[in-house]
């Protein structure tokens, strides 16, 4: 004996936005569950008409993409959420953005243009920024010439069923190093296969292969997220977006 | 005096251990105020893990009502697992607080909710990572004064080589009584010491000052004489109650953390205090008089909270949501108020009886029909005479056969194992209760997939209850009767499939017996349990039985006693109990008799219904229960903009 909801089925999805948000400062602690939670009650509390799911347990329709993992620190994390109303994108990046906590900030919004294809699918590659205290720039930069000189480079990676080699050469586009502040930075970029190749596993690849051991933690920042260019760079993945609407509304592409 | 953030030094630690978030703050809701700004500096901890402490209501209201003076800023911690507290110690890195990560050594005060006794070896740890002094009398000016509350501290004995003060009974008012104190003593230049400011202390209405009172003891291991060593300070040490709790409308802006919790809602307090008069129950003896919040009050207390945290589900909190007097009215006009937008309202656990599902299906028409929950306690007739919780086996599956009947597939029943008087039999009819709920549930609902979840606790024996003179039953006797009762259950494969039993072993209850009743020589045992390495005791993966023993058998081998001389020995009339001199208001004398009507098996009504029956809290304390109805409702919000 099946119980059905009373009353209408919800309203249907009449519009998508797709933002763009960071994780910065402590909160680079929050794990992907931690900020799906924070986000769909920022929603709530932001009144944004969300389109539900329909059942018992409607849920608000949200897609979550390629989060950067729990400690590393974001510029560039992705969501797309349906509408049951329309809304101007800037209004509801605003309004979200100051319901959610300081150090997720909502950068962007913008409305997917139908016919521009898929988010998820924009989203093959990251370029990384790892900040190194402690470790020699030229220790580094010799660490990552054996590494790019290698065919393949495997790291055994922990997962839900024990633990897995993965090449984690195969996954590197470029790397190069930089210093800033006396302090070593690896700018790395990286293409996301499955198993997805994170920092800490380019930091175990340098360990395995030229014996770096860094004497303090690593601070990794994901600065961009998108498809990997021609160029090897990675380009933003709103692009589309903002080049579809802009045509529709007749208005000049903003970049 | 400035203080530095230790964020800095334990940011590297956070890149290593289990579930970082837990420790950075930053929760919606939370204040951070400047150091200097203020004169009294509370850190206010809760000893058990983040994801446990978080969510806890006292803290919470005592978190706002400390920050919204201006002389005052309150900051939470919570206990440290082990992962990180190794590191801390590694790295020399001091107990910190969440929200500015400042090190709770250098608070005024160190304000800590005992919910449970089982979190007295997460405040050593604490006190211990702080750098603070173990002892209380081993510190000075310098260090917090470390200041119990909650439930737990109405027999703070055990720990009281540990706490400087206890305070009983409710803390939104004591909480500023305190700050007023320390603030007139630091201006003053801390005339006199610690000593003074903790003679200070006592003298505040509710304040308990350990060090204050001297414990003799005869020679069969009882005491001898609880007598106060100074004559400024009060003779017993009465409870706090609110009286209007309209006039504290706490937490407004509730805590919402981005870690996950175990409460993934908020909480509404629709009334404190019980007069139900169930026998085991601390909370509603220590709590009383009932006092309501109005249905206006709770109205806009929802509206504002949900507004504050984007929570998606509203509990109506109490010790019986059901007994309030308008909650008939409360739970149709909250329902017709959030219609259409998937908020859910629940009751917490309730008394078996045809009303409750009546709510139930009121508070959930808006979709979720899970699961309901309800506490007969007692497994047979008898034994809820016993305990003062009196339903029929009749009314018991009827109640539960509605609730299938009416959509619900998953029903919960707690029960205790463990009461006083409780032979065999009593536990085994909880297996012919819960066959016979799926069998007329399965009727009634003409489906196979309902299910009943037969959840059991140990009990413990309390203080200011009419079971503090009760023997606990060993730890043997609670296996064994679980045992039987799980065989009972499985016998009949076809219905045994339809329930689901949940217990846990005899063992931690009888620590928490020791805890419970204990006195000051208990602490002893805390300590060298602590020093063994114990904490976390209510986490099953760090409870150690065997710690807890070995260290009760050496640690009180030398008072003579041991850990059954605390737990299994039923108390006689007049000894001296550990917390005779704090008073809950409860009449000794009453409470005694009310113990002989139980093994008698007579039966107590509710005096909010029946009358007055003298249990001594309305006129020791000055207060009176504050009922309604009040007449008001609850008018349509403003819809929101959808
Ligand atoms: S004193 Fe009387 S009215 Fe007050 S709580 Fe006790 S029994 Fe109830």
């Amino acid at each position: 004996m099946a119980r059905t909801p009373d009353g209408p089925p919800p309203p249907p999805t009449v519009q998508k936005l797709r933002l763009r948000y960071t994780k910065r400062g402590p909160l680079r602690f929050a794990s992907h569950r931690d900020l799906a939670r924070a986000l769909e009650r920022a929603l709530r509390r932001a009144q944004v008409p969300m389109a539900f799911s329909a059942g018992f347990s409607p849920h608000p329709k949200i897609s979550y993409m390629g989060a950067a993992p729990t400690g590393a620190a974001s510029e560039a994390e992705y969501f797309e959420i349906g509408l049951s109303a329309r809304r101007d994108p800037e209004q509801v990046r605003a309004a979200l953005d100051a319901s959610l906590p300081p150090g997720i900030d909502v950068l962007e919004c913008v409305e997917a243009v139908e016919g521009s294809g898929s988010l998820a699918d924009r989203l093959d590659a990251t370029r990384w920024r790892i900040d190194l205290p402690g470790v020699d720039a030229d220790q580094l930069s010799a660490a990552v010439q054996t590494f790019l000189a290698q065919e393949v480079v495997l790291v055994a990676k922990r997962t839900k069923n024990g633990t897995k080699d993965v090449d984690a050469r195969e996954a590197v586009v470029s790397a190069a190093v930089a210093v800033e502040a006396g302090c070593a930075i690896l700018l790395v970029v990286v293409r996301q296969l499955t198993p997805t190749v994170r920092p800490d596993d380019v930091m175990a690849a340098l360990a395995a292969v030229a014996d770096l051991h860094p004497p303090l933690p690593a601070r990794a920042v994901r600065e961009a997220q998108g498809r990997l260019d021609d160029s090897g760079d990675v380009a933003d993945p709103l692009g589309p977006d903002r080049v579809a609407s802009s045509r529709c509304q007749g208005e000049p592409a903003q970049v | 005096m400035t203080v530095e953030s230790l964020y800095p030094r334990l940011e590297p630690l956070l890149a290593q251990v289990q579930k970082p978030i837990q420790y950075v703050g930053g929760e919606l809701n939370a204040q951070v105020k400047p150091w200097d700004d203020v004169a009294v500096h509370w850190a206010l901890m809760y000893p058990d893990a983040y994801e446990v402490g978080l969510p806890n209501q006292g803290l919470m209201i005592l978190y706002e009502v400390l920050n919204e003076r201006a002389d005052a800023l309150a900051e939470r911690t919570y206990a440290v697992w082990p992962d990180l507290a190794g590191l801390m110690r590694e790295h020399g890195v001091g107990q910190f607080t969440v929200d500015a990560h400042r090190p709770v050594r250098e608070f005024d005060l160190l304000g800590v909710s005992f919910a449970t006794e089982l979190g007295y070896t997460n405040l050593l740890e604490a006190l211990d990572l702080a750098g603070v002094p173990l002892h209380a009398v081993d510190r000075d000016e310098s260090h917090p004064v470390v200041v119990a509350g909650g439930h737990a501290a109405f027999n703070p004995e055990p720990v009281s080589d540990f706490v400087d003060c206890a305070v009983l009974g409710d803390g939104e008012q004591v909480v500023g009584d305190i700050t007023d104190v320390v603030a007139a003593w630091k201006d003053q230049g801390r005339p006199g010491g610690r000593v003074e400011l903790l003679a200070r202390l006592s003298r505040v209405d509710g304040v308990y000052v350990p060090r204050f009172y001297a414990v003799s003891y005869a020679a069969d291991g009882t005491i001898a004489e609880v007598r106060r060593t100074r004559d400024d300070v009060p003779a017993r040490v009465g409870k706090r109650t609110v009286m209007d709790l309209d006039e504290w409308p706490y937490p407004k802006q509730p805590l919402v953390p981005l870690a996950e919790s175990v409460h993934e809602r908020m909480s509404v307090e629709i009334f404190r205090g019980c007069t139900r008069g169930c026998r085991f129950c601390q909370a509603g003896m220590i709590t009383r008089p009932v006092r309501e919040r109005t249905i206006t009050g709770i109205g806009s207390m929802v509206d504002a909270g949900l507004k504050a945290t984007g929570y998606e589900e509203v509990g109506l909190l109490s010790l019986s949501s059901a007994d309030h007097s308008e909650i008939g009215q409360l739970a149709k006009e909250l329902a017709d108020r959030y219609e259409g937008t998937n908020t859910g309202l629940s009751l917490p656990s309730t008394r078996v009886d045809a009303f409750n599902v009546t709510l139930a299906n009121e508070l959930s028409r808006n979709g979720r029909r899970s699961g309901l929950t309800f506490a007969p306690e007692g497994g047979s007739e008898r034994i809820r005479r016993v305990i003062n919780k009196t339903v029929s086996k009749e009314d018991l599956v009827r109640t539960v056969t509605t609730a299938y009947a009416n959509g619900w597939r998953q029903v919960k029943l707690y029960f205790m194992c463990g009461l006083p008087t409780e032979t065999d039999e009593d536990v085994l009819e909880i297996a012919e209760l819960a066959v016979e709920v799926i069998r007329a549930g399965r009727e009634a609902s003409g489906s196979k997939d309902i299910r009943c979840t037969v959840s059991i606790g140990g009990f413990v024996p309390k203080p200011h209850t009419p079971f503090q003179w009760a023997a606990q039953a060993s730890a043997e006797t609670i296996d064994h009767r679980l045992r039987i009762l799980r065989e009972a259950i499985n016998a009949d494969r076809r219905i045994g499939r339809s329930i689901g039993l949940r217990y846990h072993d005899g063992k931690p209850g009888v620590i928490e017996g020791l805890l419970s009743r204990g006195d000051r020589r208990v602490g002893k045992v805390i300590e060298r349990v602590w020093r063994d390495g114990g904490h976390f005791d209510g986490w099953s993966e760090h409870f150690s039985y065997d710690r807890w023993q070995t260290a009760a058998a050496e640690e009180l081998a030398a008072f003579g006693l041991d850990l059954a001389w605390f737990t299994t020995r039923e108390r006689t009339e007049h000894e001296v109990l550990p917390w005779d001199h704090l008073d809950s208001g409860l009449d000794k004398e009453w409470l005694w008799d009310d113990w002989q009507d139980a093994i008698s098996e007579d039966e107590v009504g509710d005096c909010r219904w029946t009358g007055c029956y003298d249990c001594g809290v309305c006129p020791t304390m000055g207060t009176d229960i504050q009922i309604g109805p009040t007449g008001r409702s609850l008018l349509p919000l403003t819809p929101v903009s959808r």
